[in-house]
């Protein structure tokens, strides 16, 4: 549907411990409702109950391995996008979380370095086409692993459903 | 260069003689399970889009488990809208509530689950079902919906990781006790990706419903699924259940395992994985006396007959430490009522347990047992992630029921072989 835009600029939260879980993301007694607006506001509440009053729209996310492990609850990937979080920046990411964010036309970029060269604060450029994510602030770079064809092609759709639907129109 | 019998399943589901891990395939569905949280957000989806059909009735199964008997008003709402859904679109396998149990225990205890089958649920646990030689796992609800709609649904091939497990348990150690010695050894992303799967002669020593806890656990590994071949024991379970013909795959000699671990099970002890990660498992001689405010047996991974009657045992005669809450949810209305007719029920009330019906309850912090700040809980659930069973600052403890029996009546971490004898 879109196509991904070249580069992206927005404001770093960071958060450098390993495993942060889908309960620390969007704590399950929030999971009695779906709809993204309400789960925004308990986004990270179990890590950082301030984040919601900090972030603002198109704000980047940058985390340590295995980001979103736990639960395949895809309210994770709602509250981060729902808060306003443009993309986020882990080390590595679990299974699920990464699959429910590209399913969602959301991205999640995987760049082993990037707590090396970002602070919180940082305002942050990512090359989605040169694989490098600048920091704006420092001018440190970090090199990021690119989308894969399959991943972006998810992404530009705008998730798995649109996905499915642009192939049945398409007749393949 | 041959297949593991997970790239074996996937190959076969996506019409494909060959798949090598890494690939992206499209593999058809045979069993989608759903349950209160992950659905219905999946079928608010599907209608936003203006699909009102799901690809086959008769491939679905429905189950409220997470959030009933009704937490609170928002969840019925969430359970009646599943029920709403299943009737409109004519799904017949429905457990209603009296009849229901939590999704990853009733879908093979009901005989839903074959081997060779590819199996998909809302829900990271699905990779219990692995035991019965079935390629099972976890996913979102944007998947789900997929799936609902077009029977079918992308996979990344995945790694294949083998573990062996040799020789035969000790007394008193139980398959809790290997996962979580797997996971302390391999770390909470050390099968990030993979298919967990296990095979040895020590398998033939594990019953059905013990397997299941152990590919339950894959995914607090960060597996993408767990799997067993096909054996006389997991044959007898399906047969058990059900006449529907199924396959067999097997691991090829020369497939290909980008890890090997083997486990001796009679080095094994009871292990508990302290606070709050499931990879801090430590054997129970190095694991301090903690105080616990709570001690809970129940969940996917540890409420099926065989674990109540563990507990029953160290239970029978004995009570409740003052101070110290124990509750105990069997997985299914099945279960419940094998335990109630055995007597299980009578001994867990008179140890001053409380008995609940099959919920996911406090496993994930949602009611029936929640933590208050500070507590402490020894838990047979799967997960002890910060703010896993309530608040962010108590502290959950990963053990077998039987280590949970036997610290519910001291109220500190207790072994439990004493209690066995
Ligand atoms: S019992 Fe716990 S781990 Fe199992 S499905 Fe329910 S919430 Fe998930």
């Amino acid at each position: 549907m879109a196509a991904l835009p070249d580069t992206l600029t927005g404001y770093a939260h960071v958060y450098e411990r390993a495993h942060i879980n889908t309960d620390e993301i969007i704590p399950a007694r929030y999971l009695n409702v779906h709809e993204e607006a309400e789960l925004a506001k308990y986004a990270m509440e179990d890590i950082d109950p301030a984040f919601v009053k900090r972030v603002l729209p198109g704000d980047f996310v940058i985390a340590g391995d295995n980001f979103g492990c736990g639960s395949s609850r895809e309210h994770a990937v709602w509250a981060l996008r729902g808060a306003g979080v443009k993309v986020v920046i882990a080390r590595s990411y679990a299974r699920i979380f990464f699959r429910n964010a590209i399913n969602n036309g959301f991205l999640a970029i995987e760049c082993p370095e990037a707590l090396e060269v970002v602070g919180t604060g940082d305002h942050l450029e990512l090359d989605l086409v040169a694989g490098r994510l600048r920091n704006l602030t420092s001018g440190r770079e970090a090199a990021f692993v690119p989308l894969s064809d399959f991943a972006r092609e998810l992404i530009e759709d705008g998730g798995l459903l649109p996905h499915i639907q642009k192939k049945a129109q398409a007749g393949s | 260069m041959g297949m593991t019998m997970t790239e074996k399943i996937l190959a076969a589901h996506s019409g494909r003689d060959l798949v090598r891990p890494g690939e992206i395939v499209n593999a058809k569905i045979d069993l989608i399970v759903a349950h209160d949280v992950t659905t219905p957000p999946a079928v608010a989806m599907l209608r936003k889009l203006g699909i009102n059909k799901v690809f086959d009735p008769s491939k679905i199964l429905v189950t409220p488990d997470h959030f009933v008997p009704n937490k609170d008003i928002k969840s019925a709402e969430l359970a009646k809208q599943l029920r709403e859904w299943r009737i409109e679109q004519g799904i017949e396998r429905y457990y209603e509530v009296g009849n229901h149990g939590i999704c990853h225990a009733i879908a093979p205890e009901q005989g839903h689950v074959l081997p060779g089958m590819t199996v998909i649920c809302g829900d990271s646990h699905t990779t219990t079902m692995g035991a019965l030689g079935t390629f099972a796992t976890g996913i979102g609800s944007t998947d789900l919906a997929a799936a609902l709609a077009t029977g079918e649904l992308w996979f990344k091939v995945p790694d294949s990781m083998l573990f062996e497990l040799n020789g035969r348990l000790p007394f008193g150690v139980y398959s809790k006790d290997i996962i979580l010695y797997i996971i302390s050894k391999i770390g909470v992303d050390g099968a990030r990706y993979r298919a967990m799967e296990y095979r040895g002669n020590g398998l033939a020593s594990i019953s059905m419903e013990a397997r299941f806890t152990i590919t339950n656990m894959a995914i607090e590994a960060g597996g993408k699924s767990g799997i067993m071949p096909v054996d006389a024991i997991s044959e007898e379970y399906v047969r058990a259940r059900t006449k529907e013909p199924f396959t067999c795959y097997e691991s090829d000699e020369d497939a290909v395992y980008t890890e090997r671990m083997t486990i001796e099970l009679d080095q094994l002890e009871p292990i508990v994985a302290l606070p709050s990660l499931p990879s801090n498992g430590r054997f129970i001689g190095e694991v301090e006396r903690v105080k616990m405010d709570q001690v809970y047996i129940g969940s996917c991974t540890n409420g099926r007959i065989e674990d109540l009657r563990i507990a029953a045992q160290i239970f029978k005669g004995n009570k409740v430490a003052n101070g110290t809450r124990a509750i105990v949810v069997p997985a299914t209305t099945e279960i419940w009522k094998t335990a109630m007719r055995e007597g299980l029920l009578e001994i867990f009330a008179d140890a001053g347990c409380v008995v609940s019906t099959a919920t996911c309850g406090a496993c994930l912090g949602g009611f029936m047992g929640v933590l208050g700040a500070e507590e402490t809980c020894l838990s047979t659930t799967n997960r002890n992630f910060v703010g896993r069973m309530g608040h962010p600052s108590a502290k959950v403890y990963l053990a077998s029921p039987a280590t949970a029996a036997a610290t519910a009546i001291t109220g500190t971490i207790t072994d439990p072989r004493p209690f066995l004898q």
